[in-house]
């Protein structure tokens, strides 16, 4: 009884903490509501019975990722014009079409969803059994989960390096 | 305990909304920021309903999926940022649509 | 000499050439000695050839060389000579001589000089490759050269435009005749495989027998050609517009030679006609047809050319009528006699023109009997010749014409008939124009007298004018002879008489004045019907509505490209889908989502519809 209470509650977190994330005009109050919204779907994933999958999400998602969103968003720094310009492009009438279609897709999932039935499994599914699956039948989606790793990083590291050498050879030039 | 589980499609339902918000504020925002964040929420979205799904049936494939999402996301949310750089380097402005010229 | 033949055609066609690549380079005296002695030289070597002709009567046939060889058609470089061709090419270079000399004269202030004997030697050159000709290539090579020749010599003072009109009219009308006979010659190839004249008609006798489809269809579409050619009706109207030339080749081109090209053919081919006595009944037909309409026409004119021109389509007429009859030997005697008067009137006429400053109007001429002694009398002679007075030239002639038309059966009298009025109407309006022109009280003062080189050659006219009935043409030869019956002796009297009838309303009319006709002429029947004569029929009117408006008119709408346009829908439709795709291909991120989602929903509701019993 107490899990469905607190299902309900986390849900409706996630929810309002997303749709505010959405809507904000300063990145980093978005960045703090998705960080929220992520933390409340740990909540549900420990809820189901995936401690694990719930652990990656908070060590992971909310905090690797998010951490990254907060070092770039300092390193641009957009400050009060950015917000501004933000404020300036949500208009209503730049979002209802959008709102339209998602409504629509929205209302279509819900039909598909609603014709299945049953209840969520309370039995965790520990982080054995998860890692015994991991390195058995999908050992190779592991090794392409680890080759796209490897391809962020070296296209995050050209991506970047560019950025910062040119900044560096700007600031040699003024020196 | 029986019966008094939560029903697997409410937590469908949970990952529907998130989804349509994520898709929503993709379509929506003009910010190559708030477009990176959009996606991330689209991928939990994903995700959630993943692994409730292997929760559904007491099986750990779920949760497997739910890392190569996470892989996923860690990936492009890295290069994407690098893309951002790129683009406030170049354009001065992070306007996705001000960035509507290919090269050539 | 018999070998010796092509050499006559030759030295007109190197004079020519000679004077097209050099012309400009030579004193006009040159230039007239060379174009002069060309033409005179090929009738001097005519005129030997005909004394040797006359002695031996020895048809000559002369292959030169292998024309092309193509399938078995192996049309030759090669020439016949007979009575008939003799007869014509006596007339092609001795009036043709006389006419180049008058020309000296008549042309001699013209800057283009040279060009004007280099295209007069050239036509005489391709005329003779006509009447020569052993086939009926190689002669239609001749009349397309001359056809050319004529539409350059009309067309001679391209500087007007109106006679660059003229000169593309009579090239396109004839060339309708001309494309007929294309198609006759191609029939008459494909059906006895020859195009030698003397082997086809004799492959025809075998082949057909007198009434058959194939044969009358073939001289019809040879008839069509000799019509163009010989401006007939349907096809005259360019003849009185060809006058915009110079008026020595309205002599020579369009009065002694070219026009009776068409009289030529006929007579040459008169093997096949034999066997389609339709198509010789319809040569009948159109001759006495046009002979009439051209004889009220010319009433009506007031250009002393255009008098001369339709008397010449109307005088064809009378050939043709010979030829229809089956009169051949009178039919190229008229042709003959024809060559001789109507050079001389058209000389004459030139001579009127060049003395009185480019006058053309009848009515603004009279009085010229005293002042151009010469003049006078060459157009007496050449009246009473054209309106066939007795002893002259031209009364012979059509006097056999007339008789052996009247011995035809069934429509014989009629063509008799019909022959009499118009050579009364002949003889009324070659005498009106004797009487406005020479006699009254004179309105154009002539700033001079002709010179000795125009008075020669009216003067050797003249005499053959006035003798040229006592020739005895040697053609017995080459047409089948008459039974030589004659008709009863009034017949004679009443075709003696009509001309002579004729000329004294002339003189009632137009001389004493006895005879008052501004009534008549200016009622309102009287004036209607003299317009309607006035404008050649309206034929040219009914053309004009016929033919040259349509066609304007379909090149009008065809100037737009209507079949391109629906093309170009095509095109306009496509380059429509292609903007409207290009649209969506903006390179904004959102409206690619937007569409992406709008593709997303469409996938999920298939998918749900198909896969319902599975869900």
């Amino acid at each position: 009884m107490l899990e469905i209470v607190l299902f309900y509650i986390a849900a409706t977190v996630a929810l309002v903490a997303t749709v505010m994330a959405m809507t904000r005009a300063n990145a980093i109050h978005a960045l703090i509501y998705l960080i929220v919204s992520l933390l409340a779907v740990a909540v549900i994933f420990f809820l189901i019975g995936a401690p694990f999958a719930a652990a990656l999400e908070i060590v992971i998602y909310a905090g690797a990722i998010m951490v990254l969103f907060v070092f770039v968003i300092m390193m641009l720094n957009l400050g009060e014009k950015g917000d501004k310009q933000e404020r300036q492009w949500l208009q209503p009438s730049i979002w209802a079409g959008p709102a339209i279609l998602s409504i629509v897709l929205l209302i279509e999932l819900v039909m598909v969803i609603s014709q299945t039935s049953g209840p969520v499994s309370v039995t965790a599914v520990s982080a054995k059994e998860v890692g015994l699956s991991l390195f058995g039948p999908y050992v190779l989606a592991v090794e392409i989960a680890s080759m796209l790793l490897l391809a962020g990083l070296v296209g995050s590291f050209h991506l970047g390096r560019r950025y910062l050498d040119r900044d560096n050879l700007e600031k040699k030039g003024g020196q | 305990m029986d019966g008094l589980n939560i029903p697997l499609n409410h937590i469908l339902l949970v990952s529907s909304l998130l989804f349509s918000i994520g898709m929503l504020g993709l379509m929506i925002r003009r910010n190559i920021i708030f477009i990176l964040m959009s996606l991330e929420v689209m991928l939990n979205a994903a995700a959630l309903a993943f692994v409730a799904a292997g929760a559904h049936w007491g099986q750990p494939d779920g949760q497997v999926v739910f890392m190569l999402i996470l892989t996923v996301a860690a990936a492009e949310v890295a290069v994407g940022l690098g893309l951002v750089l790129q683009v406030q380097k170049r354009f001065k402005t992070l306007d996705m649509d001000r960035a509507n010229r290919m090269q050539g | 000499m018999s070998e010796t033949i092509w050499i006559i055609p030759l030295i007109p066609l190197l004079s020519s050439v000679t004077l097209m690549l050099f012309g400009s380079r030579f004193k006009v005296s040159q230039i007239g000695a060379l174009g002069v002695g060309s033409v005179g030289m090929a009738a001097l070597l005519t005129l030997l050839l005909a004394a040797e002709f006359m002695q031996n009567q020895q048809v000559i046939q002369l292959s030169l060389w292998t024309w092309m060889e193509v399938a078995g058609f192996a049309p030759g470089i090669s020439f016949y000579f007979d009575g008939l061709t003799l007869v014509m090419m006596s007339v092609i270079t001795g009036v043709g001589f006389l006419i180049h000399l008058f020309s000296t004269e008549f042309m001699e202030k013209d800057p283009s000089y040279a060009r004007y004997f280099a295209y007069l030697n050239m036509f005489v050159a391709a005329m003779l490759v006509l009447v020569m000709a052993d086939n009926l290539l190689l002669l239609y090579l001749g009349w397309e050269g001359v056809g050319v020749c004529s539409y350059l010599l009309v067309g001679f003072w391209y500087q007007h435009n109106a006679n660059g009109h003229a000169a593309r009219k009579a090239f396109m009308v004839t060339r309708i005749g001309d494309t007929a006979m294309a198609l006759g010659l191609l029939l008459l190839f494909t059906e006895l495989g020859t195009l030698d004249i003397q082997t086809m008609v004799g492959e025809a006798n075998q082949t057909w027998q007198v009434g058959d489809t194939v044969p009358l269809a073939a001289c019809l579409l040879l008839v069509c050609g000799a019509v163009g050619k010989s401006a007939q009706l349907p096809l005259h109207t360019w003849l009185p517009d060809a006058m915009a030339g110079p008026t020595p080749v309205s002599a020579l081109i369009h009065a002694a030679t070219m026009v009776t090209a068409g009289v030529y053919l006929i007579a040459r081919t008169h093997g096949l006609f034999l066997l389609a006595p339709t198509a010789m009944t319809v040569v009948a037909v159109i001759g006495i047809t046009t002979s009439l309409m051209a004889a009220f026409t010319a009433l009506m004119q007031t250009d002393i050319k255009r008098i001369l021109a339709y008397s010449t389509i109307s005088q064809i007429g009378y050939m043709f009528l010979a030829l229809g009859v089956g009169a051949w030997s009178a039919g190229i005697f008229h042709l003959m006699t024809h060559a001789f008067f109507k050079a001389l009137l058209f000389l004459g006429s030139g001579a009127i023109i060049h003395c009185l400053h480019h006058e053309h109007n009848i009515f603004k001429m009279g009085g010229l009997r005293t002042r151009m002694p010469v003049t006078f009398w060459s157009f007496m002679i050449g009246s009473a010749a054209l309106a066939a007075l007795p002893m002259t030239s031209g009364f012979f002639s059509k006097d056999q014409i007339l008789l052996q038309a009247y011995q035809l059966s069934d429509i014989g009298p009629g063509l008799w008939m019909a022959g009499l009025l118009g050579a009364l109407l002949t003889a009324i309006y070659s005498f009106r124009l004797v009487f406005v022109v020479f006699f009254g009280k004179a309105n154009t003062e002539p700033d001079k007298d002709t010179g000795w080189r125009m008075a020669v050659p009216l003067s050797v006219l003249c005499f053959l004018a006035m003798v040229g009935g006592w020739f005895m043409i040697p053609v017995t030869e080459v047409f089948p002879v008459g039974d030589g019956s004659h008709p009863a002796h009034w017949v004679e009297y009443v075709s003696i008489s009509v001309p002579i009838f004729g000329v004294l309303i002339a003189y009632l009319i137009f001389y004493s004045g006895r005879l008052k006709i501004d009534g008549l002429a200016n009622s309102g029947l009287g004036k209607s019907l003299g317009q309607f004569w006035l404008s050649g029929w309206g034929i040219d009117w009914l053309y004009d509505r016929l033919f040259v408006r349509p066609y304007y008119g379909l090149a009008n709408l065809l100037k737009g490209e209507p079949v391109d346009a629906i093309y170009g829908l095509i095109v306009a439709l496509n380059q429509t889908f292609n903007h409207w795709l290009s649209v969506a291909q903006s390179g904004r991120m959102r409206w690619y989502l937007a569409s992406m989602v709008a593709g997303l929903i469409l996938v999920i509701t298939l998918a749900a519809n198909l896969s319902e019993g599975v869900l």
